[in-house]
């Protein structure tokens, strides 16, 4: 479903990628590990059509990324794609439920039915109640699995995470694994996780290692198609 | 010092001393007296092999038909030279390759894998990775358990998870710090 062929990317003199090769079977969960400064953010970035490679080809649902331009990536994102990070980067002037409720609003849904859906994931998350919080109000956990609940409001084909249990505690950490791995599933959503954590790359089906700007591992073939 | 990570590690290491004696076979034929000395000083740990042990274990080798002894002219064990076979060239190989079991604690067996693959050019980081597969297929079936089952399944899955997590950490060190240990190796 997603595929990224000898790609490379250097930012100025430093190389992040140096022929990074990597499949992604449909509705898998593959966990991206390494340790840091390997590439693996780089890599994901390519994967979602964020960054464009300097050389080697992404490909997505039958379809070349690399080569569309940045509308056509943008809008690749926004319809197809989920994200979430680190650090949740909820917006910190709406509140929970406006925030989940984003990526559909800025899809052209109405913002009533928007909300509507948005609210929905709150019970899914463990977020009953929390509805009309501002980021600032939230635990770290709350805000990562609002972030998790924004990624996967708008059923996206697939949801790219970077380290989504990096600023939290291991508990909550596998709390967040938890429901991701779980909606994820539910819905044939494929998933790419970026992680250094063992115990977090357990919760994917399969994993990958970027050392040095490349993925090895890659003997490994995805357990779904 | 004779610490509870020393006594853990002669426990372990005590496995697979037969193995790590044929390794050490595989680059050259050797006395006894030498393989002690390259034992003690690669995988000994302050805890020297007893001569006693060394012999009676190159006894059963040779009994199992893994080596046999070229007797040299003279009086003495140290005329005796010990010789790999192709049978027991293959186990040794047999054993660098397939991964150990995922259980915790293996590191010390892990150690003594990967110094002789060092020793022998084997691939050693091929061999780390493959173990590290292997521990982490493991920690999936236990975080299947946890995810399906209740507190007690949940608390007993965390504890293999965080030992198998500490050895893979361990791994992945070991992989990072292969290019020093193969210095080391070779000295
Ligand atoms: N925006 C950037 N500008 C310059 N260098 C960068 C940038 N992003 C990443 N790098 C460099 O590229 C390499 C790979 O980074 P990254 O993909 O973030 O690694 P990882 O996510 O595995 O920690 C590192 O050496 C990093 O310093
Ligand atoms: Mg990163």
């Amino acid at each position: 479903m997603i595929e990224a062929r000898a790609v490379t990317l250097s930012f100025g003199e430093t190389p992040a990628l140096r022929g990074a090769d990597l499949r992604v079977a449909e509705g898998e969960i593959l966990a991206v590990m390494g340790p840091s400064g390997s590439g693996k953010s780089t890599l994901l970035h390519c994967l979602a059509g964020i960054l464009v490679p300097d050389s080697g080809e992404i490909h997505f649902a039958g379809q070349r990324v690399d080569t569309l331009d940045e509308g056509a990536r943008s809008a690749l994102r926004r319809d197809r794609f989920g994200f979430v990070f680190q650090f949740g980067q909820l917006v910190p002037e709406l509140t929970a439920v406006e925030n989940v409720a984003l990526p559909l609003l800025l899809a052209g849904t109405r913002r009533r039915a928007a909300i509507t859906e948005a609210s929905a994931w709150f019970a899914r998350l463990d977020l009953d109640g929390l509805q009309q919080r501002r980021s600032g109000e939230l635990s770290g956990g709350q805000a990562q699995r609002v972030a998790l609940a924004r990624g996967l409001v708008s059923r996206p084909q697939v949801l790219f995470a970077d380290e989504p249990t990096g600023s939290l505690d291991s508990l909550t950490g596998e709390h967040v694994m938890d429901l991701l791995v779980g909606s994820a599933r539910e819905q044939g959503t494929t998933v790419v996780v970026v992680t250094h954590e063992a115990r977090v790359a357990a919760y994917a089906d399969r994993e990958v290692i970027v050392r040095d700007g490349k993925v090895t591992s890659l003997d490994a073939e995805p357990v779904r198609s | 010092m004779y610490t509870l990570s020393v006594y853990m590690w002669c426990m372990v290491l005590g496995m697979s001393v037969p193995l790590t004696l044929l390794g050490l076979l595989e680059r050259e034929p050797s006395h006894g007296y030498d393989l002690k000395r390259d034992y003690d000083t690669f995988f000994g740990r302050g805890k020297p092999l007893p001569f006693g042990q060394v012999y009676a274990t190159l006894a059963r080798l040779a009994r199992d038909g893994k080596v046999v002894i070229a007797v040299e002219p003279g009086d003495g064990p140290e005329r005796k030279r010990y010789v790999i076979t192709e049978s027991g060239a293959s186990e040794v190989n047999a054993w660098l390759v397939e991964p150990l079991a995922p259980e915790p604690h293996l590191q010390t067996v892990l150690f003594a894998k990967v110094v002789l693959a060092i020793m022998l050019g084997r691939p050693a980081e091929e061999y780390l990775d493959t173990q590290r597969r292997a521990h982490l297929a493991r920690m999936r079936e236990l975080t299947e358990v946890k995810r399906g089952g209740n507190l007690v399944d949940a608390l007993l899955a965390d504890h293999g998870l965080f030992h198998l997590e500490a050895d893979l950490r361990w791994i992945d060190t070991t992989v990072a710090r292969l290019d020093a240990l193969t210095k080391e190796v070779a000295r």
